[in-house]
């Protein structure tokens, strides 16, 4: 067995048995660590594809970046994990037959000795000079410049519907205007009363 | 590369819809509520408009742009036309529910709009990534406009349903899809053909991947089984958001599945054939059936929308042109008739009132004899009875699955369309034989009215005289 053999075997394990525990952790928080641990390890088989421009940016965007937040909600939504976890030894059994019987169907359509070494020649290793993100830039522009408009189309109407179902005025919320606050006379607050003494 | 090999020209319709929605998404923001009618009228003239454009556009020929992975066809304008005409007929329809409802912003039109730019991009795809990324763009909008009455529990419930089951529906097509690019080495609509009738054994893979893929387009579509969403997206949504919905990504979907099935993997075509035909039997059956129990109008139509694409799935398993031509006959009919069906639940309905349970229909006829009338026509057509166009539809799905030697596929066809009849006459028995328990006069605006009357005369028409919408369907697919 090769280095890349091993290293490849490792993530793999590591990315599988992270993958399982963000299904069955009892705590949300963990789940969302372990899946944090999934992404890392998927991103390390990139590295091996030479997609060091993916694996990259899947570290930056969704460890960086969509975890975090995915945090936040967690922290905020308070879920009652116990309730939702009801009945989850109670179908493990079905669940696990299933399971079985779904991978092993897969692995006879579509196991390694479809997709042979032979019907598939391996790629070409690329030269150490070889720039991933250069070659991506080259056709993102280009050939797929069409696909990356209408992703950023498809952001634009992400913004559009949050905004749209979120944001609303409420006309009598409390709030401080602080120009209000500044403009303020003596004559608007304090009210001087003239009384007889007695 | 130069600009010129893009050939950017032939997207004319795209870049003319995205510009306008992008103007009205600034102008709507300098609007006061009182002028909200502006929004609307720049909504209207950006659909109008890119209908134009796609008239003018038109060659008849085969186009490719984008290095190839945009194709404008006949097939293409058809359908394009057809999706910018039935969701100009859907705001008009909405304006008045959205208004009684305060609920008339322009973020519908906005969103609407950008699902149309979706559903056309869909519609010219002929590569992978474009067809799942205007896809996206559609359900990405259809959400957000399901859950656009923030005041409605019933309406976040069936957002909430249709995102997760949206979700898992596109997880399945790009999974299917990454299977027929690992096998074929292509994403390349016209490439993977080439690649599949120029190998020499079947690779299983393939077939592999086109189970993942019919298993996501039939959750789009809402095939039986895939159809769990339907009934209550259709039930929760605001009715003018229904309508959106049931009608203009119906056509949508149908050219997806003409772009993978056929002209994609049409020489798999034995493969999925007999996967079509489970979902068309099963569809048939359960939206049949089911509708008969439903007390509440929109969930029936929902149960009807299913049976309808069991329809229309068997004209697609013919696998012949006129398969394939009846088969978009009948999507195109079929957005016309919902779309009505939808626009009498908006017209009866009022402030406060939805007017979608089966007994508010009772009595329509001594309310209004003309709206009666119309309905009428559109339940006679979803039916199938002559002389309307729903039955040109179902007669000309059934005899192209009858030129394919499978007699016995149009008999289950025929059998449950007339259980299907029962549930459409029962609305007209409610209509003309019960005494009304509203009554309410009908207020909506003159523009509302006209526009469903147009609608219903139009399948009253398209039943008389068939014939050019027909060789004109007949005329696009080159098979």
């Amino acid at each position: 067995m090769s280095f890349q053999e091993v290293i490849f075997y490792l993530f793999s394990l590591a990315l599988l048995l992270s993958a399982g525990a963000v299904v069955v952790s009892r705590n949300t928080i963990y789940s969302a660590l372990f899946l944090i641990l999934t992404f890392f390890t998927t991103s390390a088989i990139w590295l091996l594809l030479q997609a060091e421009f993916l694996a990259i940016t899947l570290i930056l965007v969704y460890v960086g970046a969509v975890m975090v937040l995915f945090l936040f909600v967690v922290m905020m939504l308070d879920v009652n994990l116990a309730r939702l976890k009801e009945g989850f030894i109670q179908y493990l059994p079905v669940a696990l037959l299933v399971l079985v019987v779904m991978a092993a169907e897969m692995i006879m359509v579509v196991g390694s000795d479809k997709f042979s070494t032979e019907a598939y020649p391996l790629p070409v290793p690329k030269p150490a000079d070889y720039s991933n993100t250069k070659e991506l830039g080259s056709v993102l522009y280009t050939d797929f410049v069409l696909q990356f408009e209408i992703a950023a189309v498809i952001l634009l109407v992400a913004i559009i519907a949050a905004i749209a179902l979120t944001m609303r005025r409420r006309p009598n919320t409390k709030y401080q205007s602080p120009a209000k606050q500044v403009m303020v006379k003596k004559e608007d607050r304090l009210r001087v009363v003239k009384m007889d003494s007695e | 590369m130069t600009l010129d090999a893009l050939n950017i020209s032939i997207a004319r319709p795209e870049i003319f819809l995205l510009s306008m929605t992008c103007l009205l998404l600034v102008v709507d923001v300098f609007l006061k509520q009182s002028q909200r009618n502006a929004s609307y009228l720049i909504a209207q003239i950006s659909l109008i408009g890119s209908l134009v454009v796609i008239w003018m556009n038109m060659s008849g020929q085969r186009a490719e742009a984008f290095n190839g992975t945009f194709v404008v066809d006949p097939l293409a304008d058809i359908l394009k036309i057809f999706i910018c005409a039935v969701v100009a007929l859907v705001f008009v329809y909405s304006r008045d529910y959205l208004k009684d409802r305060n609920i008339f912003k322009g973020e519908f039109y906005v969103l609407g709009l950008f699902g149309v730019l979706g559903m056309m991009l869909m519609v010219s795809s002929n590569h992978m990534l474009t067809l799942y990324l205007g896809l996206e763009l559609l359900s990405l909008s259809m959400y957000a406009m399901v859950a656009f009455n923030r005041e409605s529990g019933t309406s976040a419930e069936a957002a909430m349903k249709y995102f997760i089951l949206g979700a898992i529906a596109s997880g399945m097509l790009l999974y299917g899809m990454s299977i027929v690019y690992g096998v074929t080495g292509s994403m390349n609509i016209t490439e993977i053909a080439a690649a599949i009738s120029t190998q020499g054994e079947m690779h299983i893979g393939l077939i592999f991947g086109l189970v993942f893929l019919i298993v996501g387009l039939s959750f789009k579509l809402g095939a039986v089984p895939f159809h769990m969403w339907v009934p209550d997206v259709y039930h929760g949504a605001p009715t003018t958001v229904t309508s959106y919905i049931a009608s203009a990504p119906k056509i949508a979907g149908f050219a997806i599945m003409i772009r993978l099935l056929v002209e994609a993997m049409g020489s798999l075509q034995n493969e999925w054939q007999g996967m079509l035909m489970i979902l068309a039997v099963l569809s048939l059956a359960v939206g049949n059936i089911i509708a008969i129990a439903q007390t509440n109008l929109k969930r029936m139509l929902a149960y009807s929308t299913i049976s309808h694409v069991g329809f229309i799935l068997l004209g697609l398993l013919a696998g012949t042109k006129a398969g394939y031509s009846s088969a978009m006959f009948y999507i195109l009919v079929y957005s016309l008739m919902t779309l009505g069906g939808f626009g009498i639940i908006l017209l009866l309905a009022r402030a406060g009132f939805e007017s979608e349970e089966l007994k508010n229909l009772k009595g329509l006829n001594k309310r209004s004899p003309w709206f009666a009338f119309i309905m009428l026509i559109f339940m006679f057509s979803m039916a199938g009875v002559p002389p309307t166009v729903g039955f040109w539809a179902k007669l000309s799905v059934l005899s192209a699955v009858v030129e394919i030697k499978m007699l016995w596929l149009a008999l289950i066809g025929v059998f449950f369309s007339i259980i299907g009849i029962y549930y459409y006459l029962r609305v007209i028995k409610l209509m003309y034989f019960d005494e009304p328990v509203e009554t309410a006069q009908i207020d909506s605006s003159a523009g509302m009215q006209i526009a469903l009357s147009f609608n219903g005369l139009i399948i009253l028409f398209l039943g008389i005289y068939p014939g050019a919408l027909m060789s004109l369907c007949f005329s696009v697919f080159a098979v």
